[in-house]
């Protein structure tokens, strides 16, 4: 496969993921500001926006409905949910021979579906992330059953791998544990609610309950997102499909030995198989979800390294 | 003047002229048939009917077929073929729009019908004009007999924009400079074809050809067997062996790719498609590195070394170090190992002296010199604005000329004399004074029509409108002609520009075994 379209479908990927992140976070944070909080507004939302990285172009101005809307409807902005839709399918159009005619005309229609109208400023925030996400789940469901599951569906796999625990790693991190700890005693029913927030900005809250009931507690929660085995928004799961498209792509390609890229893979992947929840809260949980962003992004750049951007001389040398 | 057919039942009755050129000829049309009450016809070659307003026997069947059809029929075909064009995506991209618009590809649903003996000729005649362009291509880039000969002049040559003079000496497999020729041709009111003009650079349109005879087959499946029409389905192939066969020596078993200039360029729907149909890497100029004169393409395995690039990229951008240093589209490097003979370009550098419009004069010439042949498909009429007695005597006939600058394409830097002013034919004369090498004059042409399916969905006509033929030439260890071709329609009334951009369309053509 060719570097360039392999390194445009990896994009694609990455930014619907963090398009339906960000529909996530919009849509939990907005119902919350509905609801009587510890925390303020304006600390929720400058939480918010440091969840998704403080993106460039998009600032707390004390006017929630203002965010909102840029979030969902900037075009210009590369960090909004219509942004990041808009540059996945001009990624995806670079490449259209090698996606399917499904998967272009989900894309497509969902394109057409978030950029035919802006509405005003407040309108549409009620049906806007229900429907993008639906949008984008028949997108993964038409990559999945429509597009052979060689090469190019393993970098679209790495890529919602990357972006996917670097997101959770991130919101983990700017979460205010301190707080939570000290009501946690008495669990007064403001952290429940962002406890939940928390969850159901993962799509977690169900499977967390039907693992450890409704039963909210902190180690829970962190052991929840951080080290399950098998719900698939947890930081552990999404590095160990990483870790398997990585070796799927290496046993394809023949020629890489990657070891570089399979060992600091394997590592990250092996510390958090191993890892108890109580070391990590022990160390502290700031340093240990920014140590997981850290390794993904020296993945990323070992997969550019190895796959899209190498030099001529070191693959000739090969 | 039209009436409606139910007014006057099997009567004939004039149809008048609309063209352009006056010189009014009546001839009758049966207009029993609904779908005819706007067909008109004059001095202009109609596909369909002869001169007595008779059908002609190879449009027989198809008239009657379409006659048969009620409106709704006709109309659900319509539907379904359109919806056949949109789900393959076929579609070419309009400029100056903010992104890049995809625009459906306008087509018609009647098919232009060629007969076997008409064929032929074309073919014949392709043949040897490609033959001959190519030889002349090889000698001019080599000894230049022909120009010691004085057959062409040399100034016509080293004043082409498109000569270049980094391909002298240089020996290119099998001496095939085209491997791929769109030529258009026109037929004219004698029923005989002409060529209007070579396409020897990058043609384009031939995905139109394929898709539109896949949509047409599935519209009209019956009608279309009962014809006979020779296939064309197998051009990827040609066209992937006619590349195969012209890899530089040594090896075997050549890595094809086709070099496009990327997702905003107005033919890229048809790079992917053809890249797709012979099952070839679809590259961009970045995804290729040159070292040590060799060409590589970036791959997730590793470089992969390139053999022959068919390329749709103009020369000039194609290497920024050989041609335009502020192209981004090309590869730098890439001629020098061109010259190596590392890899094959298809079709080779500087082509374009031998579609040149004012070199389109000597061609007949050519054929001559190379092949002791005469033509066997004759030129257009074209005066040299180099020659004082040409340019005298068009200056004297501005008003019935047209006048072309010899660099551009696409209708644009035309001088239309029936429909032009004083001013304007002042101006011309100006520029062309400035610089004769840059124009040629042309009689103004009245070009043949064919039958069009035109009106509103529920209430559809059958109306003559002009159109040309773009055959595809293919050239590798012999040159072949596929039987068909793109017939390019000016789908509004009395419009004699065909091009795409500025209101044409295509419709399918079928060529006849008989």
């Amino acid at each position: 496969m060719l570097s360039r379209v392999a390194d445009s479908l990896y994009w694609m990927s990455r930014y619907l993921e963090r398009a339906e992140h960000t529909v996530r976070m919009l849509d939990v944070n907005f119902s919350m500001t509905l609801d009587p909080s510890s925390t303020s507004e304006e600390g929720r939302w400058k939480r918010v926006l440091a969840a998704l990285g403080n993106p460039e172009g998009l600032e707390w101005n004390g006017d929630f409905y203002a965010l909102a809307h840029a979030l969902a409807f900037d075009r210009e902005s590369r960090a909004s949910i219509t942004g990041c839709i808009a540059a996945a399918r001009e990624n995806a159009r670079q490449v259209r021979e090698e996606i399917t005619s499904e998967q272009w005309q989900q894309l497509n229609r969902m394109y057409h579906r978030v950029t035919d109208e802006v509405p005003e400023k407040g309108d549409r925030l009620d049906e806007f992330p229900a429907s993008t996400l639906n949008d984008l789940h028949l997108f993964q469901g038409a990559t999945d059953t429509s597009m052979s599951h060689g090469e190019g569906w393993h970098f679209i796999q790495i890529g919602r791998a990357i972006e996917r625990a670097t997101a959770i790693a991130t919101l983990i991190g700017v979460f205010d544990w301190d707080a939570s700890e000290s009501v946690s005693e008495g669990a007064g029913s403001q952290q429940f609610l962002e406890w939940i927030g928390l969850l159901r900005c993962c799509t977690a809250f169900e499977s967390y309950c039907n693992v450890y009931t409704a039963d909210l507690t902190q180690p829970q929660i962190l052991q929840f997102l951080l080290l399950n085995k098998e719900f698939p928004h947890s930081v552990r799961y999404s590095i160990d499909q990483l870790r398997w498209a990585l070796m799927a792509l290496q046993e394809g390609s023949g020629r890489l030995v990657a070891e570089e890229l399979s060992r600091v893979a394997g590592r990250l992947q092996a510390s958090l198989n191993f890892c108890e929840i109580s070391e990590v809260m022990a160390q502290g949980v700031g340093p240990y979800v920014h140590n997981i962003s850290h390794q993904c992004r020296h993945i990323h750049s070992l997969i550019y390294r190895d796959y899209i951007h190498y030099k001529v001389h070191v693959a000739l040398s090969q | 003047m039209t009436l409606p057919a139910n007014e006057l039942p099997n009567a004939a009755v004039e149809a008048v002229s609309t063209a352009p050129n006056g010189n009014r000829k009546s001839a009758p049309v049966d207009l029993t048939n609904r779908y005819l009450r706007s067909y008109f016809l004059d001095h202009a070659y109609d596909e369909m009917f002869d001169s007595e307003g008779k059908v002609r026997p190879h449009y027989r069947l198809l008239l009657d077929t379409f006659s048969s059809l009620p409106e709704e029929e006709l109309a659900r075909r319509k539907h379904s073929a359109d919806i056949s064009f949109r789900t393959q995506g076929i579609t070419f991209t309009v400029y100056g729009n903010q992104e890049g618009t995809e625009r459906i590809f306008p087509y018609d649903m009647l098919p232009r019908i060629i007969t076997g003996a008409e064929w032929d000729r074309i073919e014949r005649g392709l043949i040897q004009r490609i033959t001959a362009l190519n030889l002349f291509l090889g000698d001019v880039y080599n000894d230049g007999k022909i120009l010691r000969d004085g057959f062409v002049p040399r100034e016509i040559v080293y004043s082409c924009p498109h000569f270049r003079r980094e391909m002298r000496g240089l020996q290119v497999p099998r001496n095939v400079y085209i491997a791929v020729t769109g030529t258009d041709l026109l037929r004219l009111n004698d029923g005989n074809f002409v060529v209007l003009e070579d396409n020897l650079r990058v043609p384009s349109g031939v995905s139109y050809m394929l898709t539109s005879r896949r949509v047409m087959k599935r519209a009209f499946p019956q009608t279309f067997r009962s014809y006979g029409v020779r296939p064309i389905e197998h051009y990827p192939q040609v066209l992937l062996s006619a590349l195969r066969s012209l890899a530089p020596e040594g090896r075997p078993e050549p890595t094809i790719v086709l070099l496009t200039p990327g997702v905003y360029n107005s033919a890229y729907f048809e790079h992917t498609y053809l890249a797709r149909q012979m099952g070839i890497e679809l590259v961009e100029g970045r995804d290729l590195v040159i070292h040590d004169n060799i060409v590589y393409m970036r791959t997730t395995a590793g470089l992969k070394r390139v053999d022959v690039i068919y390329r749709r990229v103009d020369d000039d951008f194609i290497d920024p170090l050989a041609f335009r240093a502020d192209s981004i589209l090309g590869v730098a490097g890439l001629f020098n190992a061109y010259r190596a003979g590392n890899v094959t370009l298809a079709n080779a550098f500087g082509t374009g002296l031998a579609d040149d419009k004012a070199l389109y004069a000597y061609v007949p010439a050519i054929i001559r010199y190379y092949l002791k042949e005469d033509p066997i498909l004759p030129n257009v009429e074209t005066f040299l604005m180099t020659d004082s007695a040409q340019r005298q005597h068009a200056f004297a006939n501005l008003e019935n000329l047209v006048v072309k600058a010899v660099g551009e394409s696409g209708g644009y830097g035309m001088l239309i004399g029936p429909h032009s002013t004083k001013e304007q034919q002042a101006e011309f004369r100006d520029r062309i004074e400035a610089n004769p090498r840059n124009y040629i004059a042309q009689p103004t042409l009245n070009f043949s029509r064919s039958p069009c399916l035109m009106g509103d969905v529920d209430d559809p006509s059958i109306e003559p409108r002009h159109v040309d033929l773009r055959p595809y030439i293919l050239y590798g260890d012999k040159v072949t002609v596929v039987p068909g071709g793109l017939t390019r329609v000016a789908l509004r009334k009395g419009s004699l520009v065909v091009n795409s951009s500025q209101g044409g369309g295509s419709k399918d053509t079928w060529v006849l075994h008989a």
